[in-house]
């Protein structure tokens, strides 16, 4: 069911699509900073906008800073309100249970693709990103001295560029986490519904409500618990040495999330009447 | 038995859909479930298959009690339910393969199966084009096709023939009669009683979420009494028989309470010449509109002004 599930997600149109948008969107950024050199000053723009101009190999950090608050989201909600419930509006849920496939793994077959799309998209993304980067700013002036292109990281410690790979994937797997923890609940949203577009929405909504609440005072006590406070915490990895805490924070709340909302799908799908 | 079940009730919310059925077909039958639109069918098929729990009540499908066994049960059986239903980006043959592979059983030969249910269904020359380019009577089909694959004992069909034209509702009936002589063992539900009185061996009949009616075909269709005259000279029968005839339409009267063979002997003692002579005998749709009420889809307004109540 695994198998099947892969093979149905990527041969979707709606999934390439997303994909694409989503390297669109830094490769524009790139081609505009490159041709008008008006990088926003340190301090302003998004993370990393204003080192990339002088090396184009920390744009991806940069890029998936572009990416992460609202147009990564958008796509997560709308393949993972799909899951369940485009199965169901389209009449395949049904034959799919009576063939059978038992509805645990079919929620796990799920849940595994929707990981597969997000790690897939953040992985895109990056390397579209680094490729349009490189080749839009250059290696840095390391690099045109004779040098081995060290990045500066965040700190103004010089990093190597194995190091920054290194820093890039671990970056890679905690966006994915985070962006399926995101998956999960957009699983478990689209098990309550017979509608995809209702359980996008919900997904969402859910994005939205947690950004709000974020910068309130009056909801620091669950500060720490709501998921889009952890999406930037990566940023951590930029440093040297790199700040460990909040990126190991973060990424045991995506996972408890991960945890509590395929949880939640699975109490909600194994006992429900599929009357669609 | 192939299918029992006992007590089965299944209410959601405030409307009962299925009261307290209990229905058994024998392993080897045509069994056709008929009964008005909103009758519970649906839903009782789909508590066979798991989709939906019962409320109280047991199942058993092929011996084993539903939906605990479903594991084992269910990859025995073949299901078309309200409808068929694909992937609708992707063509025929890649939705059957998909579906094969999604459940459990080996892998091997699929290929060669995929393209026999299709041959079998009538859509063995299909190209490419994706199922959401499929006319009505090709979907129908293909849901078919994907019932036949892994080769079913149990078929569960709800209204089979939707959207086919004659010949391919004649293919259809042709189609689930090898199979089920070859053993396989057909439910289908319909509300076209022509359909199920064409096909099948046994009936029930559900109304209003009951089963009102569970009997072999031939059994119900007892003589009412009246015998049918066919003569080129009706108005004579009348004149001879005046008193017996309740009814004539063009060259065929029904007369009642006389025995054919009497009947028979007195209009040639009569001189009135014959060209057929038969029992009347009770048709499915008598015996179904004896037994049910409208259907849901009709909603009348109640005597006393209030809303009427939806399905009981």
């Amino acid at each position: 069911m695994i198998g099947v599930e892969l093979r149905l997600m990527l041969r979707r149109r709606r999934v390439w699509l997303c994909w694409v948008l989503l390297c669109t969107l830094p490769t524009l950024v790139a081609i505009l900073l490159a041709t008008t050199r008006l990088a926003p000053p340190p301090g302003r723009g998004g993370a990393f906008l204003s080192a990339v101009t002088s090396n184009g190999q920390i744009f991806p950090a940069a890029a998936l800073a572009l990416v992460i608050p609202i147009f990564l989201p958008i796509t997560v909600a709308i393949v993972a309100g799909d899951t369940v419930a485009g199965e169901a509006s389209a009449g395949t849920l049904r034959y799919l249970l009576v063939r059978p496939v038992g509805r645990v793994r079919l929620l796990l077959a799920k849940l595994i693709s929707v990981a597969a799309f997000v790690l897939l998209a953040v992985l895109f993304v990056t390397l579209v990103s680094y490729v349009v980067g490189v080749a839009a700013f250059g290696f840095g002036p390391d690099a045109s001295l004779g040098g081995t292109g060290a990045i500066p990281s965040l700190s103004g410690v010089e990093l190597t560029p194995v190091d920054v790979v290194a820093r890039t994937a671990t970056t890679v797997g905690y966006l994915a986490l985070c962006m399926l923890a995101l998956g999960a609940v957009g699983l478990f949203f689209s098990t309550l519904t017979d509608s995809p577009l209702a359980a996008t929405l919900g997904v969402l909504a859910f994005v939205v409500a947690s950004a709000a609440l974020q910068p309130l005072d009056a909801a620091s006590a669950i500060e720490p618990y709501l998921p889009t406070s952890h999406w930037l915490a990566w940023i951590d990895l930029f440093r040297d040495p790199i700040l460990w805490t909040n990126v190991r924070g973060g990424a045991l709340v995506q996972l408890g999330y991960v945890v509590v909302a395929f949880g939640a799908a699975w109490a909600n799908f194994s006992t429900k009447d599929v009357t669609t | 038995m192939i299918v029992a079940t006992s007590g089965l009730t299944k209410r959601f919310g405030r409307v009962t859909a299925v009261r307290d059925v209990t229905l058994e077909v024998p392993r080897g039958v045509r069994f056709g479930l008929l009964g008005p639109n909103g009758s519970g069918k649906t839903t009782l098929v789909r508590m066979l298959l798991g989709l939906v729990h019962a409320t109280s009540g047991s199942i058993e499908v092929l011996g084993e009690p539903m939906p605990r066994r479903a594991r084992v049960v269910l990859p025995r059986v073949g299901a078309l339910v309200e409808g068929p239903a694909a992937w609708g980006h992707l063509s025929g043959r890649a939705n059957l393969r998909l579906l094969d592979a999604a459940g459990p059983g080996r892998s091997r030969h699929r290929r060669k199966r995929v393209d026999a249910v299709l041959e079998q269904v009538g859509l063995g020359g299909i190209d490419r084009r994706p199922v959401r380019a499929y006319s009505l009577g090709m979907r129908q089909r293909l849901g078919i096709a994907a019932a036949l694959l892994r080769e079913p004992e149990l078929l569960l069909l709800d209204e089979p023939t939707n959207g086919l034209d004659p010949r391919g509702i004649q293919e259809m009936r042709a189609l689930l009669t090898s199979l089920n002589e070859a053993g396989t063992t057909v439910v289908l539900s319909s509300h076209l009683l022509t359909e199920v009185e064409a096909l099948c061996t046994h009936v029930g009949v559900m109304d209003a979420g009951r089963l009102a009616l569970d009997s072999e075909l031939a059994a119900l269709r007892t003589p009412t009494g009246r015998v049918l005259v066919r003569t080129p000279e009706p108005d004579a029968v009348v004149g001879l028989l005046d008193g017996q005839v309740v009814d004539r339409r063009g060259d065929t009267v029904t007369v009642r309470g006389v025995e054919p063979a009497t009947l028979n002997a007195r209009l040639v003692a009569g001189g009135v010449r014959v060209t057929g002579l038969s029992e009347e005998r009770r048709t499915l749709e008598q015996v179904v509109l004896e037994l049910t009420g409208s259907g849901t889809d009709r909603v009348d307004r109640s005597p006393h002004g209030r809303r009427p109540e939806g399905p009981r």
